[in-house]
């Protein structure tokens, strides 16, 4: 029963969450409040194991949440009851899409949005820079840059606009200069 | 078999590198469907991207849909979807099931710091690849302008500006255009 519950709650948030994996936050606050599956605290915990695990953030979520609720197997169905419905409503843009590509409006309206979302992710750029070049315990700007960092930053910047190596290279080493100077 | 093999496994080498949701798996994306396997082209991810955010439910899947759908039909999508989400699943189950253990180890914090930082680095890129292909005359230009200040003072909601940019998009074509007209 908690298996079809579990399936229901997370297939409602699939469905309803627009904008990615931190657009579910509030419906696992919510999910935190009237079930007695995992408290708030836990949910932050969540949070932040998700954010530095790799995967899509949702999924992580839902994976974590489902395994604190009921095992493995909750893990699994709380993950699949989250995907299920952008799989199918993405099935029915692409037919949508198909059909109207070659419309001069919606030729238009990628020329507005193709800017557009080079800006929105640029902001998410500055967003990213904050969190990895500065430590957030403290206020003033210029104390909190993290030094190792700025540099680390500094010296891989031109190298992945110049060469087009594949990003595992780039993680890779950016996760052995990590452990070795103690980031 | 063989073709589904490949986009699995395409996608899971995505959503194993994705580190913090939907935008940091742009890089990836690239290299893999545009750079590797000249699957779709650069402007197709972008406007794929555009919709991806507007839709509901996890931008990793609409995204796997929205480029498998329309090359290698329904059974591609899944297995593109599958792919993307397994990486997730294994890796938080194992965290889970000895939880207070890998989450606490100090060298792999260190080495998430340093991953975050390549992290920013890679999406400066695609978001100067993104700028190459979609800035194209002065509107355009304005355009990504206004989205990025408004989504960094965090007034407007991403997917208001997504719509604003697609009607944007159409006034400005339908403006020149008429434009045009008159002078001929």
């Amino acid at each position: 029963m908690i298996y079809a519950l579990l399936f229901y709650e997370f297939f409602k948030i699939g469905l309803f969450a627009v904008g990615g994996g931190l657009a579910a936050l509030p419906f696992l606050y919510d999910l935190a409040d009237r079930y007695p599956w995992f408290s708030d605290s836990q949910l932050t915990d969540m949070i932040a194991i998700a954010e530095s695990t790799p995967g899509p953030l949702g999924i992580n979520m839902a994976t974590f949440a489902g395994y604190q609720t009921s095992g493995v197997l909750g893990g699994i169905i709380a993950t699949f009851a989250l995907v299920l419905p952008s799989f199918f409503i993405t099935l029915l843009v692409c037919r949508f899409l198909h059909r109207f590509a070659a419309n001069p409006v919606v030729e238009d309206a990628f020329y507005g949005l193709r800017p557009a979302v080079a800006g929105l992710i640029g902001a998410v750029a500055v967003g990213l820079l904050e969190i990895s070049l500065f430590r957030t315990d403290h206020q003033g700007l210029l104390w909190g840059l993290d030094y190792k960092a700025a540099i680390l930053f500094a010296a891989l910047l031109p190298l992945v606009l110049k060469f087009k190596k594949h990003p595992i290279l780039y993680i890779g080493v950016a996760a052995a200069i990590g452990i070795i100077f103690k980031f | 078999m063989k073709r589904l093999l490949q986009i699995f496994f395409a996608f899971f080498r995505i959503g194993a590198l994705t580190f913090g949701g939907g935008y940091s798996m742009l890089p990836m994306l690239q290299k893999e469907t545009v750079d590797k396997t000249g699957w779709i082209r650069e402007n197709q991810l972008s406007d794929y991207y555009a919709l991806a955010q507007c839709e509901p439910g996890l931008i990793a899947v609409n995204m796997a849909v929205l480029i498998c759908r329309p090359l290698f039909g329904v059974a591609g999508a899944a297995a593109a979807v599958l792919g993307v989400v397994m990486p997730s699943l294994l890796i938080i189950l194992l965290i889970a099931a000895c939880l207070g253990g890998a989450a606490h180890l100090v060298w792999l914090e260190h080495a998430f710091s340093g991953i975050r930082v390549a992290v920013a680095a890679l999406v400066i890129q695609a978001v100067v690849r993104l700028l190459k292909n979609g800035v194209v005359d002065k509107a355009t230009a304005v355009i990504s302008g206004v989205a990025f200040v408004l989504l960094l003072l965090d007034v407007v909601n991403p997917v208001l500006i997504i719509l604003a940019a697609a009607l944007a998009g159409i006034g400005v074509r339908r403006f020149s255009q008429r434009r045009r007209g008159k002078r001929i």
